[in-house]
């Protein structure tokens, strides 16, 4: 195909205006950005194309916790296609109380360089 | 019947309580914080996503770091606490009477009282849906609380109505979760929550929003087993022959949140149209020496404005015990706040003559969204004193000006201000 085709609409979230950003492919087969209205939405478009990530925050299962449970996140952005399979592991983890805010209890998840971090103290039951 | 004492007593130990009690000891003040739960930390504690503390902190956090963050200067300032207790009145005089499972009924003499009691979540009874009540409907904090605190997951396959940010993070939380999240159903022709949220957390994961729709009727007589949903009008009046039936095993409401406010009209304030306590440019409400922030007074959309809030409710508590507590009353005239076209609530709701020269803080919500139109503010005889232009307003979005009166020309004489939210007149139009 050597037409000009919008080949992904992306909302923009960088703000409240809510930009739609097309990604458009021209005769050469390079993607150029169109839609946006400042440098951010621009950089959140280009991320959001090419290799779109997000910080995965969840819960992990406690043993002789306060609660059964403690809140974690990654400690960075990790692929969005990984999300599920990182979601797996995670569910597969106990750790055991007491924990503190910022202890890493996964380490380099599935290779991403991503940690799983807790979100915050949790005492011994 | 146990009594304390304390200059200044914190009703609640969420994000509101926390901030303002740090605010208050940064003087000699002795400090007491009362909280229902048995942990501090508030709400935030079971907001385990992140995109808290941008403003705050410049980081973005989990809700349970942000509630850490402030557990732990809570600590260091060794201010003290009682957890697991209810207080169960406050009077004009400030003293409360609380209870709790140790101690039984105790009493607590304060100069001066913050409520930071927070809100709490609209039910199925505030929207009167008929049909039969089986288990399987939850509120979204409800089901928040079960599946990111408790550990239990409410069910199976899901429709959520209300598309609020708590009802759209749900979805995501519960999609992770291995649930199937079938609809979020928005009774209004738009999204109620943030733009954000509605990418991250429906489009993410190709969950249907079904606007201009609500749910008609529960099915199901022990355990829920379905949804009718019907197409509205504007008006909200259901469609006839719109109806469809949505198969699942649970119902999360993500309706609204009401301030928290029993405790407040006991005790003889007034509140106002959004449900808060009604107050001046200070925080202070229609009772001497009682204030609020937080969520008791109005439903705030980011943690990081309930912090700012507070902070300054902590701060004019100071003044109040330096300046005015035990002073004979000095009579403050008055600037009436009055929400006029497309506002829905402001705050706050007067502002004392003699704080025009200071810098004030509005905060209001539109009813309905539009683009391209201009705030005004009009005084009793509907002179324009102040106007700016924006681009865009949406009833999700808090909007907060901050302004010295006097600077724009308030005159003392002043008894009311109007504000409104209006389209541009065309001789107005510019670019933006």
């Amino acid at each position: 195909m050597s037409e000009i085709s919008t080949v992904k609409v992306i909302r923009c979230i960088v703000c409240p205006t809510g930009c739609e950003i097309k990604a458009i492919k021209n005769p050469n087969n390079e993607i150029t950005f169109e839609g946006y209205t400042c440098n951010r939405g621009l950089e959140y478009a280009t991320q959001e194309f090419y290799e779109p990530k997000r910080i995965l925050t969840t819960t992990i299962r406690v043993e002789n916790g306060f609660l059964p449970l403690i809140p974690v996140r990654t400690d960075k952005p990790i692929l969005k296609d990984k999300l599920n399979e990182a979601l797996m592991i995670i569910a597969q983890t106990v750790v055991n109380a007491p924990v503190k805010m910022g202890d890493i209890l996964i380490k380099d998840l599935l290779n991403s360089g991503a940690n799983v971090i807790a979100s915050r103290d949790l005492g011994k039951a | 019947m146990k009594s304390y004492k304390a200059d200044v007593l914190v009703i609640g130990a969420g994000a509101a309580g926390l901030a303002a009690a740090i605010e208050v000891k940064k003087s000699d003040l002795k400090v007491l914080i009362i909280e229902r739960a048995k942990e501090l930390g508030g709400i935030t504690l079971q907001c385990i996503h992140n995109g808290f503390g941008l403003k705050e902190f410049e980081e973005e956090l989990t809700g349970p770091e942000y509630a850490q963050r402030f557990i732990n200067q809570v600590n260091d300032l060794k201010i003290p606490y009682i957890l697991d207790t209810m207080v169960i009145e406050i009077t004009k005089d400030k003293k409360i009477y609380a209870v709790n499972n140790k101690e039984g009924l105790i009493e607590v003499s304060a100069k001066a009282i913050i409520l930071a009691m927070g809100c709490r979540e609209r039910t199925r009874g505030a929207i009167n849906i008929p049909g039969f009540r089986p288990s399987g409907i939850y509120t979204a904090g409800q089901a928040q609380r079960f599946v990111n605190i408790e550990g239990y997951l409410p069910g199976h396959t899901y429709v959520i109505l209300g598309s609020g940010d708590i009802g759209m993070i749900m979805a995501r939380r519960l999609t992770w979760e291995g649930c199937n999240v079938k609809a979020v159903v928005e009774i209004q022709p738009y999204v109620s929550g943030l733009l954000r949220n509605q990418v991250q957390c429906l489009e993410d994961y190709d969950i249907p929003l079904i606007t201009s729709y609500t749910v008609t009727k529960i099915h199901g007589r022990d355990r829920l087993q379905g949804v009718s949903i019907a197409k509205v009008t504007k008006d909200y009046d259901r469609i006839i022959g719109s109806e469809r039936f949505i198969e699942c095993d649970t119902l999360l409401l993500s309706v609204g949140l009401i301030p928290e406010n029993e405790l407040t009209l006991q005790a003889g304030a007034t509140l106002s149209q959004n449900g808060g306590p009604m107050v001046d440019n200070n925080l202070e409400t229609t009772i001497d020496g009682i204030f609020a922030c937080g969520n008791v007074l109005q439903v705030h959309d980011l943690v990081d404005m309930v912090t700012s809030e507070a902070k300054r409710a902590g701060k004019n508590v100071i003044d109040y015990i330096q300046y005015r507590y035990d002073k004979p009353v000095k009579k403050e005239e008055k600037i009436k706040c009055i929400p006029g076209e497309n506002i829905n609530y402001l705050k706050p709701d007067l502002v004392n003559k003699s704080d025009i020269e200071s810098n004030i803080i509005f905060n209001f919500r539109v009813k309905y969204p539009d683009r391209r139109v201009i705030i005004q503010f009009k005084d009793e005889k509907n002179k324009v004193i102040y106007t700016r232009k924006k681009v865009y307003v949406i009833p999700s979005e808090m909007i907060e000006l901050a302004l010295n009166l006097k600077e724009i020309g308030v005159e003392t004489t002043i008894k009311e201000i109007r504000i409104e939210v209006i389209p541009r007149p065309e001789v107005l139009i510019e670019e933006d």
